[in-house]
């Protein structure tokens, strides 16, 4: 099983088997050679310690004995060099403007449908599309405000995007204390290299969303973050984002609609909030328009925001972009609303709704990655080529009795980079998640979040499936 | 700046956990003394020792008869019984995550390292022997998180909070620790002198850490009314009810002025501390030490409800 996964074909970002280190990671490897291999695994364990102690923990939802996690990190870092970053920033760019406009128009004309590049029904049965949004445009036409768009690398010019997040993207506090953490135990490493800064991002962020406040806001506009609570998976890191722009973590029961504004309790009294980065699901938002089980979200706040009383980032009904059958037509959107072709490229996917297609996939399961239209974190999801045969009869069974829940892709062959291990080093494969902020302009952090497969020969990067993480350079250069 | 109410309460709580863990550690250390220094029936010592941690309707719910170990065990570890150590420094934990925040990177840390420190040395059930670790370790863990808050939180509205939280549980503490063993203390009834009454006594001290400086401020003399003098009114000592007082209506005051309003909790601890301040040892006994920690009880949880609403803690 390792071996056919760990295809010896992959690309492997630090060394090259004919020629040594690729050029960005030359000072780095120089510097690792001169390293002593047990002082490198002694560092490993402090990071963990730092860790441990910071708390940047998340939660495994049904381990009830275990309920909070760290996530593994690897200190060889992830090294990116400004021409390679350069070219996928455009792309990224072009990639999330093109998103917002399709938004815009989903929620409007629809001309991308009446233009027939994209079937009605996809948009309108689509369960993240809300009709609650229609006819309604966000403070300065901006919809998805955080975005992270995944990338995985197969070889030296080879980047296809995996998949978009315009939802509520997560993991950025881990690009943060993973660089945080890099820089306490490895200074000289940041004399020797050149690498580009992502520490403005909580500022960033917080200037981002503030020039977003709704017209009626009067002053400085209040922002707050929005979480779940301390029992959510990623709690952490909305503490962490709200304490690092220093602004006000909310939960919905701070909450309440008074006088046609959101409004939190404070020790004083009811103070208004302008602009809400919520990290709450669609779904839980306001139980007077969607669930109304919800007790995470606030009764009323669909109304406040479409009379313009409150920033909701990134807004409702934006989840339908993370849709792997709309992304399936990601290529067609950017073209559509930038008039060039994309910059980025698409895995190839095939839609198990058509028939065709179904066949196809049913055909060769064993070369190919089927997903769930709707899935995230890793699961519900086959590899074909590591799945046993029994499993794949099983997800056989599934595809036929609801295809139009899945999208299947080949199994890329994804590039590695190595990760410290008892005897040295040895290459994993890994994917990528930039953070772009969208404003009045488009802003993409030079970095992002590097998840690593842990395992040998495994492609499964996500945290909750056994994925680590490793601090991302961006050099300049 | 504002705060929010929840804020407001998970700093109040925290630091109220906190203070318990550390109270509870105590307690469970004077009982040890006890059992180590008295030969035979110790176990209703124990039955004391549940009593002043107002846990023992708790422990008889799933207990037949008090014995020392599960004592122990129910103190320190149990978490059926929301008083334990451990349940303490979950609580406290929990409510610092909530309020990470307003909490400085130190504060929090020294929360965190505290909570995996214990978790670890309280999974499993306690040999006697690690005991004196265990209460030590405790009482290390809290001197630290109070050290690094103190070293490193602005003096603001968190701050202040957070204080108040800490002396109302050290005052419903002390409180509770003198009503349990009153009647030790009452003069119709004491043997002067006798080494039963100096053990009883010692024990007290103990359970607020103490004994060592009883000496000093009373010249050694082990006396009723001096160490219900000591614990209730005197104001240098840092868990008498005075000083507790002192604080609350300093702490209180400062969030008053800030905000430019005077609530009931402001009216209630000052009348609480005026109290303290006016009257004297001898006045208290005559006219009941038990009554006199009653009454102090209910004002005490009284002050904890008018702050709980008046700062918009829950609604």
């Amino acid at each position: 099983m390792e071996k056919k996964g760990d295809a010896p074909l992959a690309f492997d970002e630090m060394i090259k088997a004919d020629s040594g280190p690729r050029v960005p990671y030359q000072n780095y490897h120089d510097w690792y050679s001169s390293q002593d291999p047990a002082r490198l695994l002694a560092k490993s364990r402090d990071a963990e310690n730092i860790f441990r102690k910071t708390g940047i923990t998340f939660a495994v939802y049904g381990h009830e004995d275990s309920s909070e996690k760290l996530i593994p990190f690897d200190i060889i870092p992830r090294i990116i060099s400004g021409r390679e970053w350069r070219k996928l920033a455009q792309g990224i760019e072009q990639r999330v403007i093109a998103l917002n406009a399709f938004l815009d128009d989903i929620y409007h004309k629809q001309e991308i449908i009446r233009a027939g590049r994209i079937p009605r029904e996809l948009i309108e049965k689509n369960v993240t599309f809300l009709p609650e949004m229609i006819g309604f445009r966000p403070p300065g036409g901006v919809y998805t405000h955080i975005v992270g768009t995944d990338i995985v690398r197969t070889g030296e010019d080879q980047f296809f995007v995996l998949e978009d997040n315009a939802r509520t993207p997560s993991g950025v506090s881990y690009m943060l204390e993973n660089r945080e953490t890099m820089m306490q135990m490895f200074p000289e490493l940041f004399q020797l290299n050149k690498v580009q800064r992502v520490e403005d991002y909580p500022h960033l962020l917080r200037q981002s969303l503030a020039s977003l406040a709704p017209p009626g806001c009067k002053g400085k506009p209040r922002v707050a973050v929005l979480t779940p609570g301390i029992y959510n998976s990623a709690y952490y890191e909305h503490s962490f984002l709200a304490d690092m722009m220093g602004v006000e973590l909310v939960e919905g029961s701070d909450l309440r609609v008074i006088d046609g504004k959101v409004k939190m309790r404070t020790t004083r009294g009811y103070e208004a909030i302008d602009v809400l980065y919520r990290r709450v699901d669609d779904d839980y938002l306001d139980p007077l328009t969607f669930r109304p089980d919800s007790a995470l979200g606030i009764p009323g706040i669909m109304d406040v925001y479409r009379a313009g009383n409150i920033t909701i980032a990134n807004a409702p009904g934006t989840g339908i972009c993370d849709d792997k059958a709309i992304y399936s037509y990601m290529p067609e959107i950017v073209e559509f609303y930038t008039g060039r072709k994309a910059l980025l490229e698409n895995v190839p996917t095939w839609r198990c709704s058509e028939a065709d297609s179904l066949k196809y996939v049913l055909e060769h399961l064993e070369e190919l990655v089927v997903k769930e239209v709707h899935g995230s974190g890793g699961y519900g999801m086959l590899v074909g080529p590591t799945a046993s045969k029994r499993e794949r009869a099983v997800f056989a069974e599934k595809l036929k009795a609801r295809p139009n829940n899945y999208i299947a892709q080949p199994t890329l062959s994804l590039s590695t980079v190595p990760i410290l291990v008892n005897k040295g080093i040895a290459p994993r494969h890994v994917d990528l998640r930039p953070y772009v902020l969208v404003s009045d302009k488009v802003q993409i952090i030079p970095g992002g979040l590097t998840r690593v497969a842990l395992k040998q020969g495994s492609l499964v990067v996500n945290s909750s499936q056994g994925g680590g993480t490793k601090d991302t350079w961006v050099l300049e250069d | 700046m504002v705060m929010l109410g929840r804020t407001a309460n998970g700093l109040f709580w925290m630091f109220r956990y906190i203070e318990r863990a550390e109270n509870i550690a105590r307690i469970v250390d004077a009982g040890l003394r006890m059992s180590l220094t008295r030969s035979g029936a110790s176990d209703d010592d124990w039955g004391a020792v549940l009593l002043s941690a107002d846990v023992r309707d708790i422990f008889d719910k799933h207990h037949d008869k008090v014995t020392a170990s599960d004592a122990i065990d129910f103190l320190l570890r149990d978490l059926s019984n929301p008083s334990s150590v451990m349940s303490s420094i979950d609580a406290a934990r929990n409510n610092a995550r909530m309020v990470r925040t307003a909490l400085t990177r130190e504060t929090w840390e020294a929360m965190n390292e505290c909570w995996i420190e214990m978790k670890q040395m309280l999974a499993r059930k306690l040999k006697s022997a690690d005991l004196p670790e265990v209460i030590e370790t405790v009482k290390r863990r809290a001197g630290l998180i109070r050290g690094a808050f103190h070293g490193s939180m602005l003096r603001n509205e968190i701050y202040n909070f957070a204080r108040i939280g800490t002396f109302i549980e050290r005052a419903d503490n002390t409180s509770r620790i003198l009503d349990v063993k009153y009647y030790v203390l009452l003069p119709a009834i004491t043997q002067v002198g006798s080494s039963l009454d100096n053990m009883q006594w010692e024990s007290i001290l103990r359970s607020v850490s103490a004994h060592r400086s009883y000496r000093w401020v009373y010249d050694g003399e082990y006396k009723a009314t001096n160490i219900a003098d000591f614990l209730i009114l005197n104001g240098q000592m840092p868990r008498s009810l005075a000083y507790c007082y002192d604080k609350i209506v300093s702490n209180l005051g400062y969030i008053g002025k800030d905000y430019g309003e005077r609530l009931a909790a402001h009216e209630t601890a000052e009348r609480v501390r005026s109290t303290l301040q006016k009257t004297s040892i001898g006045t208290i006994m005559d006219q009941g030490l038990h009554e006199f920690l009653d009454n102090f009880i209910a004002h005490n949880n009284q002050l904890g409800q008018e702050i709980t609403e008046g700062y918009r803690f829950y609604s």
